[in-house]
């Protein structure tokens, strides 16, 4: 990937640790207020960051045809399987459980909220026995 | 207007600006490279520098392994440029085993379906895919369950 790009999934990425801490995201009580229906504020950070990102990916393939940088847009595509259904509902009974999910997990290391190390060891540490139970997809 | 007072008692506006920030960051990554900002997959991209399991030495995995790391390097600049400017620091309160057994089963699930929070709820939904909006409805539902329980169990 060139230097450019880089930079770019860098400020990016900056701009996404920016906003979760600012919209209070990266405060576990906060989100477990939400699910507690005590405070709905997080529809507002889903609302306003899908809208945004919606009209980014329905519009903007229409109008260039290609990245500034790179050779294509990529697409996210989700499968309508057993799998996605089933992870969708643990990974809510888990996010539920702490009120972390995987970008505050690591941008609540920047803010120096340091028990968000104990969440990331614990992700890794779930991400690695999922991995290690799935069979490999590819080619090797 | 006390229906919005007592639906966001610690008002709105900052969590509006919060996710137009998100919303632009994942609309900058992709205007720029193409690439989807999704979160969750930095945790098995990331592992694969440390197993051989074939699960995670697979291509696309392999393949975009440095730029996730990036993007998650980038997400702890961001979080500490708001620390250092207007941010105030904080500590959680949540208890060790909350953040530990919660953390350990979102690592799971979110890998098991292939996204989080910000895989089907931000990229997904905003490439209009109706597995990722099933997906979204299911761990709202689910989080909001648990979130109970924890509560019932001593947790924050």
């Amino acid at each position: 990937m060139k230097m450019l790009s880089t930079l770019s999934v860098l400020v990016a990425g900056a701009l996404f640790g920016f906003g979760l801490s600012y919209s209070s995201m990266i405060k576990p009580e906060i989100v477990l207020s939400f699910l507690r229906f005590e405070d709905f504020g997080l529809l507002w950070v889903l609302g306003a960051a899908s809208l945004t990102t919606l009209v980014t990916y329905q519009l903007v393939p229409r109008l260039m045809s290609k990245p500034l940088l790179e050779s294509v847009f990529r697409k996210h595509s989700s499968v309508m399987d057993k799998d996605t259904l089933l992870g969708a509902a643990l990974f809510g009974i888990g996010w539920g459980f702490c009120g972390v999910c995987p970008g505050p997990a690591i941008a609540g290391l920047g803010a120096a909220n340091w028990p968000m190390v104990i969440t990331l060891m614990s992700i890794f540490a779930g991400a690695y026995l999922q991995g290690r139970l799935t069979k490999s997809k590819g080619s090797n | 207007m006390p229906l919005i007072d007592t639906l966001f008692p610690l008002g709105i506006t900052h969590y509006l600006i919060g996710g137009l920030f998100i919303g632009c960051a994942v609309s900058f990554l992709f205007v720029m490279t193409g690439l989807i900002g999704s979160m969750s997959t930095f945790f098995t991209s990331t592992l694969s520098y440390v197993s051989n399991w074939s699960y995670f030495q697979q291509d696309e995995i392999v393949s975009s392994r440095n730029w996730r790391l990036a993007y998650a390097v980038g997400l702890i600049v961001g979080a500490a440029v708001w620390l250092f400017t207007v941010g105030e620091p904080f500590q959680t309160t949540a208890t060790w085993w909350q953040l530990a057994l919660g953390g350990f089963i979102v690592g799971f699930g979110a890998r098991l379906s292939n996204g989080c929070t910000s895989g089907h709820g931000i990229c997904g939904i905003a490439s209009l895919q109706l597995p990722s909006f099933l997906a979204v409805i299911i761990f709202l539902a689910s989080a909001m369950v648990s979130a109970a329980v924890v509560k019932l169990l001593g947790g924050v």
